[in-house]
């Protein structure tokens, strides 16, 4: 008997016909029903006409990724038909526009087949070419709410909630969605035995993807100056940035804008005008991705000598150079930690869903200030751009921002002498001015050697303390550093260790694990340099899988290089296809190396 | 070395601007170029026009990339902030940091080889923001530090110390600045300095994008017989089109001017400059006559100087954007977090 409220639905369409709201439309109904769902957007590097996926996890368990599962395909795309027949897993359905003749099982007689005449249905209901297109796919969104038992009460209330004053739209809407149903429930029995039912797990929780609670963040930061060259999977984030700005960043007296958005020439531009912002004391952020990086890494190392706080947000895609931009990887890891020649190296931080995003987004200004050195955001295109279910953010209204050390003109007034790069806390981190504070302040900015004092220099002994005394201030960063997320099953040896949107999948795993007996202890990172406790956390266990989502084992790597990680311990388990990692694939890697004999 | 200061021994009788100041505290550190370097020449003019203009040393923003033009914001005001970036990229970081606090006065300071190669991009792309900047060229045609390559403003037949001579089209970068829009484009040579002063100081104070090109020799690697950019061959070819006069606010313009040639400009603090034609044929506030113009005796092997064009009329780079006149890093943090309750009110939209 299946049980309720586990089912993955897939919808197979092409780019550019508007199915994009249908399937939000779809996902918004299951959620307002107090069901827990995933969304994923598989998306083509096109604007319009190339085979596009989106696939609704419907989870009662509130389980946060991919099940590697598809019980109903929608295959509106004849010519990505028959892989997405063989995709259904054995026992699913399959929904096709059955206006035109298609092979309707192939090879699969495992999988039931629906044909509904969904372009016959919308052409005799509705007039013009686009008008038919779009409600071709809102019929099919009628047609699962049959055959899933989704409320229509719901969908209408969400269709009424969108179009608002547009009565005529809601009216064709709601004729489209009964179209579907109501063939449905004619020709097919309905539900199937897969269905959704009402239920109470989504109280406090909203979807919204990590790119604009990462906007979101950065607002609530106060940030004030973003630079930004267009770069696909981030760009969603500067956008969200904007329009909350529109909103909420207008001087009540003038009228006049209290932010400034660039967008630069490119990414070389683009942190340029982030250092030189921050330089002059405003918080200043850019979102980019890979290729953004590898632009930006003379300036990081920059930043980075010359002590200047920044904050990039790296929504990763796969690499390596152009790679599937539309495609979700981690592995950017390695080139974020040393971006630059020279001895380079920068504070990560890596959140897990958009929830982390808006908490890391204010974390990592307050963690550049008080550093005076660029914090990356490791995002990726899996938490950036896909619609994800977290509990609702919250701010403290008392929250207080830290800025770190900046002396203000009384203080430079009464002080001796202002050297910029001197130790004078003995935590590495230097005293810094800002432009037009006070006459006293002023220093040179620059990426040539320099003393403890500012100057430049070219002696041995002068330029070694600096780089020295950069050590230091390493240390400290990691003291500042968010704790890893640990959880203990029971008492072990083996555990799973993840890094960002890797946390969902290795969760489920570990519960799929247990019922086969395989207990694991979790770890998941979220800053680099590496936390005291990840430190330990390692020393602890006699085999760690390191599960991230790029080929070379870059997290694996950086703990070695971090921790002084014995290497043979770590055992790498990598998924690198630029799909979102989902739990069998944890499970099953897991479980061959346990039948290895490495497993405690 | 840029690190040893010079000595701070003025005399009682100096004059004082208006803050108080001599000349003195416009000084930096000692040069470490070559004697006789033109862009020594610069930096004293550089320090003459931010005396006269009694421009607050800490309001005044050094920027600079790579290159021997790039060392010498450590050769002027020592009391102003300085950034010296990286190679190319001195529009970027002053861009960003016009965005957080556009109260500050930014110099900044290039060469050819840092504005027209590697930061040709930066250089077009601020001219089109109408970035509010003085942005000098320290154009000697060669590269210095790296021993006397060609840089892209090499004429055509220049000769180098070793080698063939250049066969590559020379970037212009008054002519480029012109074709973009730039709004104040000035040309000066590093031996003249009386015209040199009036040009910076317009620059300074005007609102937007002012470039001041200016041709300064390499003594070392570009001043021989055969270069179109030693001083040798500047002063024969140079043609002075335009004479410039720089008036300060509430003062009236007393100087005597022929009859139709004077054409003062007011700026945005009310500071007048008054451009005196030299050649009548000359009008600099026509893009497409100054074009012409500048080509035809480019062609004919002569150097234009003078302030050669100027729009006082288009916004600069904040006005166009609608920001507020405050710099943003000073904006009271509180305002700009919309707080707990509108939070609320923003995620029910994700509900």
């Amino acid at each position: 008997m299946a049980r309720d409220n586990d089912v993955v639905i897939k919808i197979a369409t092409v780019n550019g016909t508007g199915s994009a709201s249908a399937n939000g439309l779809l996902m918004k109904s299951i959620f307002r029903m107090g069901i827990p769902v995933v969304g994923k957007n598989y998306f083509p590097s096109n604007i319009q006409g190339l085979p596009t996926w989106y696939e609704i996890r419907v989870t009662g368990d509130g389980y946060q990724s991919r099940s590697g599962q598809v019980d109903l395909m929608v295959a509106m795309n004849a010519q990505t038909y028959a892989r997405d027949l063989a995709e259904v897993s054995p026992g699913g359905w399959l929904i096709y526009d059955s206006t035109w003749p298609r092979n309707k099982l192939l090879n699969r007689d495992d999988v039931t087949v629906l044909g509904i005449p969904l372009s016959r249905m919308c052409n005799e209901h509705f007039e013009g070419a686009r008008a038919r297109i779009l409600m071709k796919n809102i019929a099919y969104v009628g047609a699962i709410a049959a055959l899933l038992e989704i409320d229509l009460g719901t969908i209408t209330a969400l269709l009424e909630q969108t179009f608002g004053d547009k009565k005529h739209l809601i009216a064709s809407n709601m004729e489209a969605i009964r179209l579907g149903y109501d063939y449905a429930q004619e020709n097919f029995v309905c539900p199937l035995p897969k269905k959704v039912k009402a239920m109470d797990g989504t109280k406090g929780h909203i979807v919204i993807d990590g790119n604009t609670a990462a906007g979101l963040g950065c607002m609530y930061a106060g940030a004030t100056v973003g630079a930004w060259y267009p770069i696909t999977p981030s760009t969603s984030l500067m956008d969200a940035f904007r329009s909350f700005c529109s909103s909420y960043r207008v001087d009540p007296e003038s009228g006049k804008r209290t932010y400034c958005i660039i967008q630069a020439e490119d990414e070389l531009a683009a942190i340029g005008m982030v250092l030189g912002a921050s330089w002059n004391g405003a918080r200043s952020f850019t979102p980019t991705s890979g290729p953004g990086i590898s632009l930006m890494s003379e300036f990081l190392g920059f930043a980075y000598y010359a002590e200047l706080p920044a904050v990039v947000f790296n929504v990763q895609r796969t690499g390596p150079s152009t790679g599937m931009p539309t495609r979700t990887q981690q592995a950017d890891i390695l080139s974020c930690a040393y971006a630059s020649h020279g001895d380079t190296k920068h504070v990560l931080l890596f959140p897990a869903d958009p929830g982390e995003c808006f908490e890391t987004a204010q974390q990592a200004f307050d963690l550049a200030e008080r550093l005076q050195t660029p914090v990356m955001v490791l995002s990726d295109l899996d938490i950036g751009m896909n619609d994800w279910m977290v509990p609702e953010f919250d701010f403290d209204d008392n929250r207080v921002p830290d800025r770190g050390k900046v002396l203000t003109a009384e203080e430079l007034e009464n002080m001796e002498n202002f050297y910029r790069y001197l130790d004078v806390d003995g935590d590495g981190i230097p005293y810094r001015t800002l432009p037009g504070t006070h006459p006293k302040g002023s220093y040179f900015t620059r990426g040539s050697g320099h003393t403890k004092y500012g100057g430049y220099t070219e002696d041995s002994a002068e330029y070694q303390e600096v780089l020295d005394r950069l050590l230091i201030k390493w240390e400290t960063a990691r003291s500042l550093m968010p704790e890893p997320e640990i959880e203990y099953s029971r008492f072990n040896k083996a555990a799973i260790l993840t890094v960002g949107s890797g946390n969902g999948a290795c969760k489920e795993a570990i519960d799929r694990l247990a019922e086969q007996n395989v207990a694991m202890n979790y770890c998941r990172v979220k800053a680099f340099p590496f936390h005291e406790r990840v430190r330990q956390f390692i020393e602890q266990h006699e085999v760690i899988y390191v599960v991230e989502q790029n080929r070379d084992a870059q997290l694996r790597t950086l703990l070695m290089l971090d921790c002084d990680a014995d290497p043979v311990k770590l055992v790498p388990l990598l998924h690198y296809d630029g799909m979102p990692l989902h739990a069998a694939f944890v499970v099953e890697r897991v479980l061959e190396e346990h039948s290895k004999g490495r497993a405690a | 070395m840029s690190y040893i200061a010079k000595p701070k021994v003025a005399h009682p009788n100096l004059p004082r601007n208006t803050l108080g100041l001599t000349a003195r505290d416009y000084e930096g550190a000692v040069s470490t170029l070559c004697a006789g370097c033109g862009h020594d020449s610069v930096t004293a003019a550089i320090v003459q026009a931010v005396f006269e203009l009694n421009v607050e040393p800490h309001m005044l923003a050094k920027m600079s990339g790579i290159g021997c033009s790039s060392k010498t914001p450590a050769y002027f005001v020592s009391q102003a902030h300085g950034f010296n970036s990286v190679h190319g990229r001195m529009a970027s970081v002053t861009t960003g940091a016009s965005a957080a606090n556009r109260t500050l006065t930014y110099i900044g300071v290039s060469g050819d080889g840092d504005s027209l190669s590697i930061g040709a991009g930066q250089f077009v792309h601020a001219i089109r923001r109408n970035l509010n900047m003085c942005y000098i060229i320290e154009n000697n045609g060669v590269y210095g530090l790296t021993k006397g390559q060609f840089s892209a403003s090499a004429d055509i037949g220049s000769k180098p110390k070793k080698g063939l001579p250049n066969q590559q089209e020379p970037i212009d970068p008054v002519s480029t600045a012109l074709s973009l829009g730039a709004t104040y484009i000035a040309r000066g040579f590093s031996g003249d300095k009386e015209q040199l002063v009036p040009l910076i100081q317009g620059a300074l104070l005007h609102d937007g994008f002012a470039l001041v090109d200016v041709i300064s020799p390499c003594v070392t690697f570009n001043d021989h017989e055969g270069s179109t950019k030693s001083y040798a061959h500047t002063r024969k070819h140079y043609h002075h089109v335009i004479d410039t006069d720089y008036i300060p606010p509430a003062k009236e313009i007393k100087a005597a001017y022929e009859e139709g040639s004077a054409m003062p400009i007011e700026l945005h603090d009310g500071s007048k400059i008054v451009l005196r034609k030299v050649d009548g044929n000359y009008d600099p506030t026509s893009r497409a006559k100054s074009f012409k113009f500048l080509r035809d005796h480019f062609n004919a092997g002569e150097i234009i100087t003078g302030l050669l064009y100027i729009n006082e009329e288009r916004k600069e780079m904040h006005d166009l954007m609608g920001n507020i006149d405050t710099p943003l890093s000073e904006y009271p943090l509180e305002k700009l977090r919309p707080g707990k309750k509108e939070l609320k009110k923003i995620l029910s939209r994700y509900r």
